[in-house]
């Protein structure tokens, strides 16, 4: 079986899983309005909301992300999961590339969600041509993000203790989509000092980002998931 | 293996290190002037610069022992141990640096912290490493924790340069550094420059003793449970 292949069935596979659990839908989407409306409390002024909207709906973005990667893998490491597909001769790209499809869905529904909340409770708004750069850098910063996440999701599997490693790994990693896609964001939403030239710009890093770290963890992950046990 | 950690060729650069320290506190402290404009607050620079250089000297060195680990014709613990032990002098270091540097910033712009890439660049790096040594704790065998840690390492090689270029684009503005400006005075310098060589010595003082701890404790894993049993059978003939 090819790589891709194997991608498309792991990535199917994980969508499946979170249809069924509905934790994505139960559990994270909640929490990630419950953090926007305590971001709301915290800063307690309309303009400033306006204004800090697109670096909010990220931050919350990356939040949530921990629960969803750590979900990810939980399913994988209970009966054993990830290493019977090792043992099975399933190549370590194809799962890796799974893997981070599924993720990068669940957070372009995840962002869909947020983009909304911040529509409704912060009175954020965009024309035609952002919306355009926004859905690109959504894609753009999801993508990074799943591949990064997958990638240390598969080193934080498993044993006992690992878990609580997460965020300290993922979060510095993480930064530069961060910082890329809430200035892209801002340009869409036309908020800030940025261009839409600028925002492009700042596409161009996540697209880069992705693509580096998606060649990094297919080069990484198989070393890294192969001694969980 | 066992005995001291030290050698002929570590008691040397220790006591070359001692005499260093003591010819660095003489220059930092009483032979170099103070600056016209920060006054005695430049001389916290001469800790900061060469601790900043050792942290990276440090991170260069995980990393290419990392590398090197992972590459199958020098595959080796020893370059595992040499990443883990230079890392950890790196962290050290690192804290130093950032410690150092917030309280210069103070002294001389009147803030702790400010957002030039080059600051946040080394904060970053500095939680990464921190990062990479929990990796390290993780447990497994010996060679799960050289593969999962040198993977790891090169991961941050990655990361740091992406950390950086963003940064700087999010937030153009540069400190200008006082050596490219030429504002520091020749003595100035030179107490610089004999702060990078003693601290340089000091590292490697510490990074070849600290491998050679981790070698041992690595030896005691490996032969505890031999010895464990061993005790036992003895207790047992008792």
């Amino acid at each position: 079986m090819t790589s891709f292949a194997v991608t498309k069935l792991v990535a199917a596979k994980d969508l499946r899983i979170e249809l069924r659990s509905r934790v994505l839908i139960n559990q994270v989407l909640p929490f990630a309005a419950i953090t926007m409306v305590l971001f709301a409390f915290a800063l307690d002024q309309d303009d400033l909301l306006v204004r800090v909207a697109p670096g909010l709906v990220w931050l919350a973005t990356l939040f949530s992300m921990l629960v969803v990667v750590q979900r990810s893998f939980a399913v994988e490491a209970g009966d054993g999961a990830l290493d019977a597909l090792r043992v099975a001769g399933v190549p370590a790209q194809g799962i890796y590339f799974g893997k981070a499809a599924a993720l990068a869905v669940q957070l372009l529904v995840l962002e869909t969600l947020l983009f909304a909340a911040a529509f409704v409770l912060y009175s954020s708004r965009f024309d035609g041509a952002g919306v355009f750069l926004l859905i690109t850098s959504a894609l753009a910063a999801s993508c990074g993000l799943g591949l990064v996440g997958t990638l240390y999701g598969g080193l934080t599997t498993g044993t006992k203790g690992r878990e609580s490693l997460l965020p300290l790994l993922l979060l510095p990693v993480v930064a530069p989509v961060l910082i890329g896609a809430t200035r892209a964001t801002e340009a869409a939403l036309g908020v800030g000092r940025i261009s839409m030239q600028e925002g492009w710009a700042w596409v161009a890093l996540l697209v880069t980002y992705a693509l580096l770290f998606g060649i990094g963890g297919s080069i990484g992950f198989g070393p890294l998931v192969d001694d969980t046990a | 293996m066992s005995g001291p950690t030290s050698t002929r060729a570590t008691r040397a650069i220790g006591i070359a290190t001692i005499v260093g320290l003591i010819w660095f506190v003489a220059f930092g402290l009483f032979l170099s002037p103070d600056d016209a404009v920060q006054r005695k607050g430049v001389r916290i620079l001469y800790i900061h610069v060469p601790s900043a250089w050792l942290a990276y000297l440090a991170f260069i060195v995980t990393a290419v022992s990392s590398a090197a680990y992972l590459w199958k014709r020098t595959r080796s613990l020893t370059w595992d141990r040499l990443a883990g032990a230079s890392a950890e002098v790196g962290v050290l270091f690192m804290g130093i640096t950032l410690l150092t540097g917030s309280l210069w910033g103070r002294v001389s712009w009147g803030v702790y912290w400010v957002w030039d890439s080059r600051v946040t660049t080394t904060a970053f790096l500095f939680v990464t490493y921190l990062g990479y040594l929990a990796v390290r704790g993780l447990g497994g065998s010996h060679e799960q924790r050289a593969r999962r840690s040198a993977v790891v390492a090169l991961l941050a090689v990655l990361e740091i340069p992406l950390v950086h270029f963003s940064v700087e684009w999010w937030r153009p503005l540069h400190q200008q550094e006082s050596i490219a400006k030429g504002k520091l005075q020749n003595l100035m310098l030179f107490s610089l420059f004999v702060g990078v060589i003693v601290f340089t010595l000091l590292y490697v003082w510490l990074v070849m003793h600290r491998q050679r701890v981790l070698a041992m404790q690595d030896a005691l894993d490996d032969r505890g449970l031999e010895f464990a049993i061993a005790e036992r059978r003895q207790e047992a003939s008792l």
